[in-house]
């Protein structure tokens, strides 16, 4: 995990807790050789903390430790601590953990004149020696100040015993129960001032939530802020996610929302991987859904997918997404997606960031979906939901994991009020809305925002087919988008209208078919016409040339009768009968 | 205090004539080295049994420097403690037993008053 911390070389040696996300925040562990006070009130976890640390010491990093226990006996830690998968006898056989229980029981004690606790130094001592122990727990040395009236003597006892322990070069945690108004009843922080830790177990509406803070670390730059954490199956994890801040990388890779005219709208190739998406809406609009589609076009190009649902169990959404056509079975069954089905009620906000933040590392998904984050405002107050939506942004961006959230919103003029705070850490959000229209209720959908992508502003009108989510044109008549039957009519009437369009633009064709014909038989008559006056003019001409000839040949007669001289007459004669044939022609 | 440190002994050989009869009060004392406060709760105790239980008690004496893992048993936490192992119940007297009056109702040897 990408973090800011300081690298651990620089400053002290430390002692490798391996509890998830404290090495983290404490840059590396314990410091090594000095001890560590760990405080906080009854039942937040100290025990427990201080038990793991020896324990994954011994496993982890060869670092066998020894357990002194005041409040609990052997028995009873070892019985506590196998709900946690903590093996203490098994331990104890390979010498690798011994478990001493100090009891100082006051009805059996007098004290008379001085003395001191050489007797606890000895028995540490001893089993220190006697498995090589590198690590220390105390837990919890206070209770000594029950069993021993002389709290001067314990005092200086015990300033001398962390003095020893540092001497001994042993990694030591001492917890300590909390005080009024100050960190340990006994202020056991005044002789412990390398590492201070306070647990704290907070309940907010019937709520709790394990946070925890490093107080003080010498010599260590250390996250100050509470972080919560979880006591679990295994052990104990801390969620060092508040510092993660903008750092992460922006992902030019696009993915599928799985409706493929979503994508459409989105540029034509949907979201950006690694980006967060909300799908904010009323009631029984269609959110999950359009989850699903993603869910399922996730899972289809063979990424794993994560879905939290807080409003369903897994074999109901299973069902109402089969209605849709949508069998996410072979998923489950592939193991590329899993189904978290939990109420937000259940835990408080912290819990449920830590639960979310831990499935996320265990699954490595590609896609996260938490269905609605709305109902996170039950177990939270809406700036300690938003604190934690950010938080979880953050974690789930730095690891590239795309977020698509739904959100339920409740009228329809709050809509986007009320997603305001949520609408700054979002990327790509769509709105999903009632369009009341035409006495009907029907599903529209825009996009509100989409960053980084040219995006469709038009509202689509969507159903909810046995094929899944169908987006359908848009059609925008006087009174705005038209849907349902309404759409259903304009459909219809434009239908009509082409209908009439075409016969129109045929019934012209043939209109012109017929001018041309009756034109084209006119023209044949014309030319009949005019053909046959020409045969006439012709019939003439050659009538008159005869005639002319006729004549020219009686003039010849007459001439030669005559004598006379005719021969430019006969001439021009000629150049006549030949102007007369070219007009024939 | 010649036996010490050493094994864990009895001091009956210290105590021959009363250790010889009735051994009623068996008493341990744990300390650490020979440290002044160590030899005072033993000089302490004997003077205290010689006048209080004359004949009738057994003392061990152990030395946690030499065996640390005896601490264990009778949870052992502040040195010098005195054990009264016999009779039972089992009462412990801590520090160096100068309080004569503190270390007798310790012992059950007389009642508490106050």
């Amino acid at each position: 995990m990408r973090r800011g911390e300081p690298s651990s070389t620089r400053s002290l040696p430390k002692a490798e807790t391996g509890i998830e996300g404290l090495d983290e925040i404490t840059g590396g562990g314990f410091p090594r050789g000095r001890p560590t006070l760990i405080c906080g009130s009854a039942g937040c976890g100290k025990t427990l903390l201080a038990m793991e640390f020896l324990v994954r010491g011994a496993t982890q990093f060869g670092e066998p430790g020894v357990f002194l226990t005041f409040e609990e006996t052997g028995e009873e830690l070892r019985q506590n601590v196998r709900s946690l998968g903590f093996d203490l006898r098994h331990l104890a056989d390979q010498k690798k953990l011994l478990v001493d229980y100090v009891h100082v029981e006051r009805s059996e004690i007098e004290e008379t004149g001085e003395y001191d606790l050489e007797g606890l130094f000895i028995r540490l001592g001893h089993a220190i020696d006697t498995i090589g122990a590198k690590r220390v727990a105390l837990d919890t040395i206070e209770t000594l100040f029950g069993g021993l009236s002389n709290a001067a003597v314990l005092r200086s006892e015990l300033r001398r015993l962390f003095r020893w322990l540092k001497d001994k070069g042993v990694t030591a945690v001492i917890t300590g129960e909390r005080g009024e108004g100050r960190l340990t009843r006994h202020g056991l922080e005044e002789y412990v001032s390398d590492c201070v830790i306070a647990l704290d177990h907070r309940i907010t509406d019937q709520l709790s939530t394990r946070r925890l803070r490093i107080v003080k670390y010498r010599g260590t730059v250390h996250g100050t802020n509470e972080y919560p954490f979880l006591i679990e199956e295994d052990g104990i994890s801390v969620l060092p996610i508040t510092s993660l801040g903008l750092r992460h990388e922006a992902s030019t890779e696009r993915i599928s929302t799985g409706v493929p005219r979503l994508d459409a709208m989105l540029g034509g190739q949907g979201v950006y991987r690694g980006s967060s998406v909300l799908i904010s809406g009323t009631a029984g609009i269609g959110k999950t859904s359009f989850a699903a589609h993603f869910a399922d076009a996730t899972c289809r190009r063979g990424e794993r997918c994560l879905y939290f649902a807080f409003e369903e169990s897994e074999s109901q959404l299973l069902r109402n997404m089969r209605s849709i056509g949508l069998d996410l079975t072979p998923w489950l069954k592939k193991g590329l997606l899993r189904i978290h089905a939990t109420r937000p009620t259940a835990y408080g906000l912290e819990t449920h960031l830590a639960a979310l933040h831990k499935l996320v590392n265990e699954f490595d998904p590609r896609l996260v979906i938490v269905d609605p984050i709305t109902n996170f405002l039950k177990a939270g107050t809406q700036s300690e939901t938003e604190a934690m939506l950010t938080r979880l942004i953050d974690f789930l961006k730095a690891r590239q994991t795309t977020a698509l959230f739904t959100s339920l919103s409740h009228g329809s003029s709050s809509l986007e009020q009320s997603e305001a705070t949520v609408s700054s850490l979002i990327d790509t959000w769509l709105l999903l809305r009632d369009i009341e229209l035409g006495g009907e209720r029907n599903r529209g959908m825009y996009i509100l925002k989409s960053r980084g992508m040219a995006h469709s502003n038009q509202i689509r009108e969507f159903l909810l087919t046995d094929r899944g989510v169908e987006l359908k044109d848009v059609y925008v008549g006087p009174e705005g988008v038209l849907t349902g039957s309404m759409r259903l009519a304009q459909e219809a009437r434009e239908q009509a209208v082409a209908v009439g369009r075409q016969q129109e633009i045929e019934r012209r064709q043939r209109d012109l078919e017929r001018k041309r014909n009756a034109l084209e038989a006119q023209a044949i008559a014309q030319r009949a016409q005019f053909e046959a006056e020409e045969h006439e003019l012709e019939l003439l001409i050659a009538q008159e040339q005869a005639a002319a000839a006729s004549m020219v040949e009686g003039r010849q007669d007459l001439a030669r009768s005559r004598k006379a001289d005719t021969h430019a007459k006969s001439a021009s004669n000629g150049s006549r009968r030949m102007a007369t044939r070219g007009a024939r022609k | 205090m010649k036996h010490y440190p050493g094994e864990p002994q009895t001091l009956e050989s210290l105590h021959a004539t009363s250790a010889a009869e009735r051994k009623a009060w068996e008493l341990r004392l744990y300390v650490a080295g020979k440290t002044g406060k160590s030899v005072a709760a033993f000089e302490n105790l004997k003077r205290l049994c010689d006048e209080h239980l004359p004949g009738e008690y057994r003392i061990e004496v152990v030395d946690l420097l030499v065996h640390p893992q005896l601490a264990k048993g009778d949870q052992i936490v502040a040195i010098p403690t005195l054990v009264r192992k016999l009779p039972p119940p089992i009462r412990k007297v801590i520090g160096d037993l100068s309080n004569i009056e503190r270390t007798l109702v310790g012992l059950q040897l007389r009642p508490s008053k106050q």
